[in-house]
């Protein structure tokens, strides 16, 4: 059904950016544009066109910080089952992981999607069953629609969800990094529609393109790029408009706004970022593993926690470095033995430029 | 953990819709936060699909690429 893939238009569009002579930097901030970027070969032909594109904070593993999993630890520590994405396993807390809580005996369980948490709920009435919620606007529909369609009793939330559109006002309010125009990340705005995109640009007056994941729609959205910022002409674009539509997905929207509400919370690599957490509602409290469970967290201490030594995930995070800018990167660090987040989750930097690289810089 | 994939749904019962994800793989899928149909094409993130692909968007987005080349060629 979809032409996506077709290398002479992809050729032509190259073309067309080779005569335009660029020289700017661009932010993605979603796990499936790295990996097509890197898969395709992309990235390195855009850098001999001048175009650098860095990931920005667009795994949601990768930014949930470590007290987080910690908590997720202590839980199952105290005799809950915990269920989890696979990616979040190997994420270390203060010292150990999921995966070495569950090597010490605890009961934690990798599941693909929230429907599989609660049926091992409806399965095992006697446990109490806690589902790590991880993710942002993809993910957070899926666990409020399961919340409001209704769960078992011994079923609970450990709400991680996050707001993304905060995070990228945050980082280009810190002013750190030149960033010339922003790919923005398609599954995100299938919920959110394009409204969060019209504020940042009124604030910070930066192009913006939405984009699917084929390599034509990153050639095009860089195209698109490209020309706006050679006219100096910042604008909203969308060029995924098969899925994304203006006002995105309202039902999925209607119900993360009745089952969450935003607080502020640390993403890692970032200071607090203002209203960007998802915590549930009054009317869900005893849902909220927070709540329901809080003896057991209450001694989760958030005040002593260093990031692994050298790793420089936190400044990955934010764009400031590449994977390859790390010394760990490679040698001390790979999919086997992680040493950052960004190693760890299939969408992370680090990960993605290894398992396509095996460690080394492609030769441009 | 979200890195997703289209696939076309093959029947629904309820909110659960069975849907082929090419190669042989075909998958339950939970389609409560969207209106979609039998035959559709859904992005499926974790389980649930986001959204119902647009046909003619499609269409419209690969004619966008050959019309742009055209004038700029
Ligand atoms: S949630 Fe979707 S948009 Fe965000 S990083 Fe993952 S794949 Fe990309
Ligand atoms: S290579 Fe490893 S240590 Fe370095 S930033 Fe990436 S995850 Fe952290």
């Amino acid at each position: 059904m979809f032409k996506f893939k077709d290398p002479q238009l992809a050729n032509r569009i190259i073309d067309e950016l080779r005569k335009m002579n660029l020289n700017i930097r661009l932010m993605h901030a979603c796990g499936t544009h790295q990996d097509t970027l890197i898969k395709s070969g992309l990235n390195s032909v855009f850098e001999k066109l001048g175009v650098e594109i860095r990931q920005g904070p667009g795994c949601p593993i990768c930014v949930t910080p470590a007290n987080e999993i910690e908590e997720a630890i202590t839980l199952a520590e105290h005799g809950l089952t915990l269920t989890v994405f696979g990616d979040a396993m190997r994420v270390t807390g203060f010292s150990k992981s999921l995966y070495d809580a569950r090597a010490e005996g605890c009961d934690v369980r990798i599941v693909y999607s929230i429907g599989d948490a609660v049926k091992i709920a409806e399965e095992n009435p006697g446990k109490n069953v806690v589902f790590l919620a991880i993710g942002f606007e993809t993910t957070a529909p899926a666990t409020a629609s399961t919340l409001i369609h209704g769960v078992p009793e011994n079923f609970y939330i450990l709400s991680s969800h996050r707001y993304f559109p905060p995070a990228l006002d945050t980082l280009l309010s810190l002013g750190e990094i030149r960033l010339d125009g922003l790919i923005q990340p398609g599954h995100v705005s299938v919920i959110t529609g394009l409204s969060p995109y019209y504020a940042l640009l009124k604030k910070y007056n930066i192009p913006q393109v939405i984009a699917g994941f084929e390599p034509l729609d990153m050639l095009l959205a860089v195209y698109s790029l490209s020309k706006q910022i050679i006219a100096c002409s910042p604008k909203v674009e969308n060029e995924y408009t098969r899925a994304v539509t203006d006002e995105g997905n309202l039902l999925a929207k209607e119900y993360m706004t009745k089952v969450f509400e935003p607080y502020d919370v640390v993403w890692r690599g970032f200071p607090v970022i203002k209203s960007s957490g998802m915590r549930l509602r009054k009317a869900f409290k005893d849902k909220d593993a927070r709540i329901v469970f809080a003896d057991f967290l209450k001694d989760v201490d958030t005040q002593h926690y260093e990031e692994p030594k050298g790793c420089r995930c936190n400044e990955i995070l934010r764009g400031l470095v590449d994977s390859f800018d790390c010394p760990l990167f490679g040698n001390k660090c790979t999919p086997e033995h992680p040493v950052g987040p960004c190693m760890v989750s299939v969408e992370g930097n680090c990960n993605i430029n290894y398992r396509y690289t095996g460690g080394k810089k492609l030769k441009i | 953990m979200c890195l997703a994939i289209p696939g076309r749904i093959l029947e629904i019962n309820g909110n659960i819709a069975k849907t082929d994800f090419g190669e042989g793989i075909v998958r339950n899928v939970n389609v409560s936060l969207v209106k979609a149909r039998v035959g559709d094409y859904i992005i499926v993130h974790a389980g649930f699909a986001i959204q119902v692909l647009n046909e003619n968007e499609a269409k419209k987005t690969i004619k966008m690429f050959k019309d742009l080349l055209k004038i700029s060629a």
